[in-house]
């Protein structure tokens, strides 16, 4: 049987974005309800470990959504899928694959990124080679605690490569996603912690320091651990005899064609739009560059979109780093009170 | 063994799991701040020796970091040791210690080039 | 944008009617390689093949030399495309790597510059009175061996699998760079992921050898080996992927390309003579067989018709390991019937 909600505004997904918009839209005392389509909350922070520049943990962040969404006003449901938004005069009608039908006076979609596919960069090796991993893989190592190579041993050389999947016409991607960088950093920083002796490289094409601390983090990870940065893109990645993994690079700085054996590959994966982003972005004609959701204006209006009541905020529009998202979740909140005591 | 009129090419290619690292691990035992360079070369910009005789302290410094030795010590000799690119070094490296610890590390081991 | 992800580079092989072009090189290094071609498609497959006697150069040599002029080469290939569409082909179908991707060249120019194409047509009328049409399908002889490899299996009468110990044998596939790099599109599985050779290796009972230096250059090169000075870097390259595949201990190389098979051949013997180094176990050197040589010794021809004789590292070893019975005696047999002398060699 159908079952139509009523509500004041719909959040599509419960990433950070979405969780911050939704609890401080509850607090205004607007009815919310929010719409996850896995299983738990969360989103993209769910696969990762500890968070840069300052390692805070992921769970006690985790903690803290499951905390906000108590609130009054706020219903969440986890496992549904918003597959359609639709304006219907002055409202909006969103559809889920349980049937239901939700009416609302706005929609914010909070539907975030994915990671980008690492097979796509086939020169590294990904899938064919044990060795080469992604960097949210990584992240499952350091939640274990226990890093190991090719070879199921202890590592005594890794490699970090950075721009995988961004930044590369090759895999149709020009934009840089923004946080590899300094969670490159991290994780030189993560590796040393666990194996002191381990020699760790990182490959760059530019180091990208943007944010308040990654500078200084750098450095850090130079100075007190002597993680090793090699100005260079790793141009392909192939198995030796006794399964670990060969580099070839360009010191770019020396000038010189390098090669070098490691036993682990970490490939530090961009960010790309999600299929949600995607999917609901062309249905309702905001999609931008890259498949990611497009405001109406970036400097006056950048959490509208062209459809006044449709709201977008966080990484659906492009590649944010943690705090960025939630700010722009909290910048969604005030936009969305203001078109509904029709102030805009 | 025949000669058939040509040699085979020498690979330019560095080998990084053979090259010899022991020196710059002494290096950076001795002066730390070495650690931390950027390689942004702002020291080879303002040298005033690059000028005349071409010497390049970044490139110095990451010649001994992938242990290729061979011309070091004859290119170390050209610093004049004034200092002014200590005065541009965005990272505060020391930078006339790492020329007199490169050197001293040089003599240890290659004393016929070594001349000052 | 568009994502490209070679893997899913596939192309379409025309399945009958192929207007085959002889390669210059190839006719003097591996003399039986074509005829086996030939062999196998007409007789072996029954397809409809024309082995036309009339053929000439692409121009790829002199062009990768920089001695022929692009407008004569495009000129000359319009007159290979106009002897085809003469005798009512569509599907051309070049011996020679380096032919496959100038082909390639020269029509996809055409493509992107109409008034070149007019200008050829020109340049042809006038010099010989001829008219051409662009074939529709250009296709490598390895693409049609590759799209029938199931069929071919059931005839072999071998696999590449050692006959003593049913294991498969380990083999080193490499692909020419003109085959697979000028236009990566038109390889199946591209330069990077190349199924072409490795396809046909695993389907008849061999194991490919993965090894760090797979996509490297053979080292051919055109000026680097045309001009002695150069050949350092010629043989170098080989060297590299010698080096990097001898840990796996190849049992054989495979390519399609003649430079390929040419020096992965000879610069063993020469680095052997150079440095006294060999790069298998027992001295003899890694055999290296065309494609056409791999296909016939498995359907069971007779290895000296395909010639292996002229090959400088010698195949016997490898004939032992298959099971492939050959007659000693009959290596150096010429087609007049009297045993070739090599004593004033
Ligand atoms: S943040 Fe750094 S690693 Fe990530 S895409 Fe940008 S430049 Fe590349
Ligand atoms: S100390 Fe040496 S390297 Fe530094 S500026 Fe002077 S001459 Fe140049
Ligand atoms: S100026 Fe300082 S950081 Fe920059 S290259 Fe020179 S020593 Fe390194």
């Amino acid at each position: 049987m159908e079952k139509i909600i009523y509500t004041d505004i719909a959040v599509i997904g419960a990433g950070p974005t979405g969780i911050v918009a939704a609890y401080n839209l509850a607090r205004l005392g607007y009815k919310v309800s929010l719409f996850e389509k896995e299983e738990s909350l969360g989103g993209n922070i769910l696969k990762t470990y500890k968070l840069f520049p300052n390692f805070q943990s992921s769970n006690e962040l985790l903690q803290l959504f499951g905390e906000m969404i108590v609130v009054n006003n706020l219903s969440l449901q986890t496992g549904v899928t918003v597959t359609n938004i639709r304006k219907d005069n002055n409202h909006w009608i969103s559809t889920t694959n349980k049937g239901e039908t939700i009416v609302s006076k706005a929609v914010l979609m909070a539907t975030g990124f994915k990671p980008f596919d690492a097979h796509y960069k086939e020169e590294y090796g990904y899938g064919i080679y044990n060795g080469v991993i992604t960097s949210l893989e990584f992240e499952k190592m350091l939640k274990c605690g226990e890093i190991y190579g090719s070879n199921g041993i202890t590592p005594e050389k890794i490699a970090i490569l950075n721009c995988v999947g961004s930044r590369d016409a090759k895999v149709g991607n020009n934009y840089c996603s923004r946080v590899c960088c300094i969670n490159a950093v991290k994780f030189g920083i993560e590796i040393k912690e666990i194996l002191p002796k381990a020699e760790v490289y990182c490959f760059y094409m530019d180091l990208r320091m943007t944010g308040q601390f990654y500078e200084e983090l750098y450095r850090k990870s130079q100075q007190e651990y002597g993680v090793n940065y090699i100005r260079g893109k790793i141009s392909e990645a192939s198995q030796t005899a006794d399964n670990r993994i060969q580099l070839k690079a360009e010191d770019t700085l020396l000038r010189l064609p390098i090669k070098m054996t490691v036993d682990l590959l970490i490939l530090m994966i961009g960010i790309e739009a999600s299929e949600s982003t995607k999917e609901l972005s062309a249905q309702t004609g905001i999609m931008g560059e890259y498949g990611f959701a497009k405001s109406h204006s970036l400097l006056k209006a950048d959490n509208h979109t062209i459809h006044p009541g449709l709201f977008i905020a966080g990484t659906c529009k492009r590649p944010f780093t943690y705090p960025e998202t939630v700010a722009d979740a909290r910048a969604a909140v005030v936009e969305i009170q203001h078109y509904l005591e029709n102030k805009t | 063994m025949k000669n058939f009129g040509f040699k085979i090419s020498a690979s330019r290619q560095l080998d990084m799991d053979t090259i010899q690292s022991d020196l710059y691990e002494k290096l950076i035992q001795l002066e730390p701040t070495a650690k931390r360079c950027l390689m942004c070369g702002a020291c080879a910009a303002t040298c005033t020796a690059a000028e005349i005789n071409g010497f390049n302290f970044r490139y110095c410094h990451l010649l001994m970091k992938r242990g290729i030795l061979d011309n070091l010590a004859k290119e170390l000799s050209k610093c004049m040791l004034c200092g002014k690119c200590y005065m541009v070094c965005p990272r505060e490296i020391n930078t006339r210690s790492i020329i007199l610890k490169m050197k001293a590390l040089m003599t240890e081991t290659t004393p016929k080039h070594y001349s000052l | 944008m568009e994502r490209k992800f070679w893997k899913n580079y596939q192309k379409d092989i025309p399945d009958n009617n192929y207007y085959y072009e002889r390669s210059c090189i190839r006719q003097s290094f591996f003399p039986g390689s074509e005829t086996t071609f030939l062999r196998i498609v007409g007789d072996v497959l029954g397809k409809q093949i024309e082995d036309d006697q009339n053929l000439h150069t692409c121009t790829g040599i002199g062009y990768h030399a920089d001695v022929v002029p692009f407008e004569t080469t495009q000129t000359i290939i319009a007159r290979l495309f106009s002897l085809m569409s003469e005798k009512g082909y569509r599907n051309f179908v070049p011996s020679c790597v380096t032919s496959f991707g100038l082909l390639n060249e020269v029509v996809e120019t055409w493509k992107h510059f109409p008034e070149e194409l007019q200008q050829t047509r020109d340049f042809l009328k006038q010099a010989t009175g001829r008219e051409f049409e662009i074939p529709e399908y250009i296709t490598h002889p390895c693409d049609i061996i590759y799209k029938f490899r199931k069929e071919l299996k059931e005839k072999m009468r071998f696999q590449i699998v050692n006959q003593k110990t049913g294991e498969p044998l380990r083999v080193v596939e490499h692909i020419g760079c003109h085959y697979s790099k000028v236009f990566p599109q038109a390889v199946i599985g591209s330069a990077e992921f190349p199924q072409v050779l490795a396809g046909m290796v695993e389907e008849w009972g061999g194991q490919v050898i993965d090894y760090p230096e797979r996509r490297h250059c053979c080292g051919f090169g055109f000026r680097h080996y045309l001009i002695m000075a150069n050949r350092g870097y010629s043989i170098a390259n080989s060297r590299k992927k010698f080096e990097s595949m001898e840990p796996y201990h190849p049992d054989f190389i495979v390519t399609n390309c003649p430079g390929c098979t040419m020096f992965l051949d000879r610069w063993q013997y020469t680095i052997k003579e150079m440095e006294g180094k060999t790069y298998d176990k027992q001295g003899n050197g890694i055999p290296v067989l065309t494609y056409e040589e791999m296909t016939g010794l498995l359907l069971g021809f007779n290895p000296w018709d395909l010639g292996l004789q002229l090959h400088q590292i010698s195949a016997e070893p490898l004939l032992d390991k298959i099971g492939i019975p050959y007659d000693k005696e009959q290596k150096y047999l010429g087609k007049s019937g009297k045993i070739i002398d090599f004593k004033g060699f």
